[in-house]
């Protein structure tokens, strides 16, 4: 069984982010990128898969301009077989980014896709969602805990009120959850084996695909800022404030 | 222009998120209707009748749409869709789940998680954590949106004499089953729409401890929360969890005891109307948005706070 796996480059999640002086964005020059970190959970549990018997071969899919190899290159290290870029230095939004990637499962025929449930930049959580509609596939949002069998995949999600499974026909697409997995780090021999797989690059045009924004983004702000830092001695002194300074006693 | 609020639902009662999804359609303008789409859920269709300003509430009641499976829901809400032009759900896991789906069917861009409506077309939403806000227009004809509910207060409960109308359930694909459940059981309220909320962070040590935790809420009449790092840790259940990727919250009163306040926990519960940190360390970066701090242990601090409010 092949699995596919989509993995987004975007900024560091220890990064706190400066939104630009002239409201059009977020400060991106300079600042530290890593793989999303809901797609390295993905990552993990296609290699997991593999080394379980159950899924044949990965292959690590990413969007964005050229520097997106490197994020390709750290699914490899992790143990993906091989990656595909699509490169294009447009703003890809989820919708698109959804159809780009059917587009790469018409070519590639999986049977499972699994894909972080939400990337830490824009904060979506579509896109899983929106690949399993536009390929009619069933999809198991926010796993934490995938078991296959027998063309099937029962998923354990996170849901509002506490844990729900469901079972899936394959081919369906999975999103991950923060408690499916501990990824890996990983090792410097397999960061050279990395080095020597291949990633086929490929334009969004050769794919048919057009991924004209549907969304403007007109203006980004810094949010309301909070005035914290008042430090109080003890106990009894925050009692009296929360009753009678704040009034939420 | 009418709007559609796809609603959250227990089949016997509208949930809270709904009424604040309801809130973002007004703002919007125009009629407003109600989808219940469930199992057995008239009680929760004539409870939607009832709430100010919603003027129809459409009921599928098939077996289906027992448990908001997101393939046949999806098919159910484009059956419907041609008359709407925008179609809205409260941003729990379910409109999460859900939502997507039906805007890829209509092939139209989601709008995630709105924090406020700046006009029919424009919207803002919270992204990188919080700690950028977007205004964002969408050039599609249909919009689909998913509310934060922690920015929209709740539509009155009373007021409304819907017109209640059933729709046929849409073909159901039959690619996923429900196989079961495990539901966190409490007395407490609701964490997303409680007034007050306290957490336990990696700092509890154990799950065992945020038995202290437990008893201060419990004097409050709070919810209890928990950072990714005390659920990561099996201290407390996932759906405890606060924070970018898990729930936000915004009550009067949010306590934050033994969290050092990552960026992705402080994106769930910045917008409390007041923080109180309870921390060991006085460096910690949650003291930056507490109105008020105690720095000192938790296991005696709390406890003292618990009998202080005696």
């Amino acid at each position: 069984m092949k699995v596919l796996v989509a993995v987004k480059r975007v900024v560091d999640f220890n990064v706190k982010v400066r939104v630009k002086a002239d409201q059009t964005g977020v400060e991106l020059a300079n600042v530290k990128m890593s793989m999303n970190p809901f797609d390295e959970i993905a990552v993990e549990e296609a290699v997991r898969m593999k080394e379980a018997g159950k899924a044949t071969e990965i292959i690590a899919v990413s969007m964005g301009p050229a520097a997106c190899q490197e994020t390709i290159r750290t699914a490899l290290a992790m143990g993906a077989d091989r990656g595909i870029l699509v490169q294009t230095d447009a703003e890809l939004q989820p919708l698109a980014v959804a159809k780009l990637l059917k587009a790469i499962v018409a070519k590639e025929n999986p049977q499972l896709v699994v894909l972080g449930k939400q990337a830490i930049d824009d904060d979506s959580n579509q896109t899983g969602q929106m690949l399993a509609a536009l390929l009619g596939w069933p999809q198991g949002t926010f796993a934490s805990k995938v078991a296959l069998d027998g063309g099937k995949a029962a998923v354990t999600r996170e849901v509002d009120g506490g844990l729900e499974t469901v079972s899936l026909t394959l081919p369906c697409i999975v999103t991950t959850d923060l408690r499916l997995n501990e990824p890996r780090y990983a090792s410097l021999p397999n960061i050279m084996k990395a080095k020597k797989k291949p990633i086929e690059t490929i334009a969004p045009d050769a794919l048919g695909v057009d991924v004209a924004p549907r969304l403007v983004t007109l203006r980004v702000e810094e949010p309301a800022k909070r005035k914290g830092g008042t430090k109080l001695p003890d106990i009894p002194t925050l009692i009296d404030k929360l009753r009678n300074e704040a009034k939420v006693l | 222009m009418t709007c559609l609020v796809v609603a959250d639902h227990s089949n016997t009662d509208i949930r809270p998120s709904t009424f604040c999804a309801i809130t973002a359609a007004k703002q919007i303008g125009g009629d407003i209707h109600v989808l219940v789409a469930g199992k057995g859920c008239a009680g929760a269709a004539q409870a939607a009748a009832k709430i100010a300003g919603v003027s129809k509430v459409k009921v599928a009641d098939a077996d289906a749409y027992a448990h908001s499976l997101a393939e046949p829901t999806a098919n159910l809400i484009i059956s419907i869709a041609a008359e709407y032009s925008h179609i809205l759900s409260a941003a729990t896991t379910t409109g999460k789940n859900v939502l997507p789906r039906v805007a890829a069917l209509l092939d139209v861009a989601q709008l995630s998680d709105i924090s406020a409506v700046k006009s029919a077309d424009t919207f803002i939403r919270p992204i990188y954590a919080g700690n950028a806000m977007a205004t964002v227009q969408s050039k599609d004809a249909k919009k689909v949106i998913t509310v934060r509910t922690s920015t929209f207060d709740k539509a009155p409960a009373t007021g409304g004499s819907a017109a209640v109308e059933n729709v046929n359930a849409a073909a159901d694909p039959g690619l996923s089953t429900f196989v079961g459940q495990e539901l966190s059981k409490s007395e407490r309220p609701e964490l997303t729409s409680a007034k007050i909320v306290v957490s336990g962070g990696r700092g509890m040590g154990s799950g065992e401890n945020f038995k202290i935790i437990e008893a201060l809420a419990d004097k409050l009449g709070a919810a209890v929360g928990a950072s990714r790092a005390a659920v990561d840790a099996g201290y407390v259940p996932n759906d405890y969890q606060v924070g970018q990727t898990g729930k936000i919250v915004a009550p009067e009163l949010y306590v934050a005891v033994g969290i050092s306040g990552a960026i992705q926990h402080l994106a769930g519960m910045k917008d409390s109307k007041v923080i109180v940190a309870i921390n060991r360390d006085p460096e910690a970066p949650i003291f930056q948005v507490a109105d008020y701090g105690v720095v000192g242990d938790l296991f005696q601090l709390v406890p003292e706070m618990t009998k202080g409010l005696g």
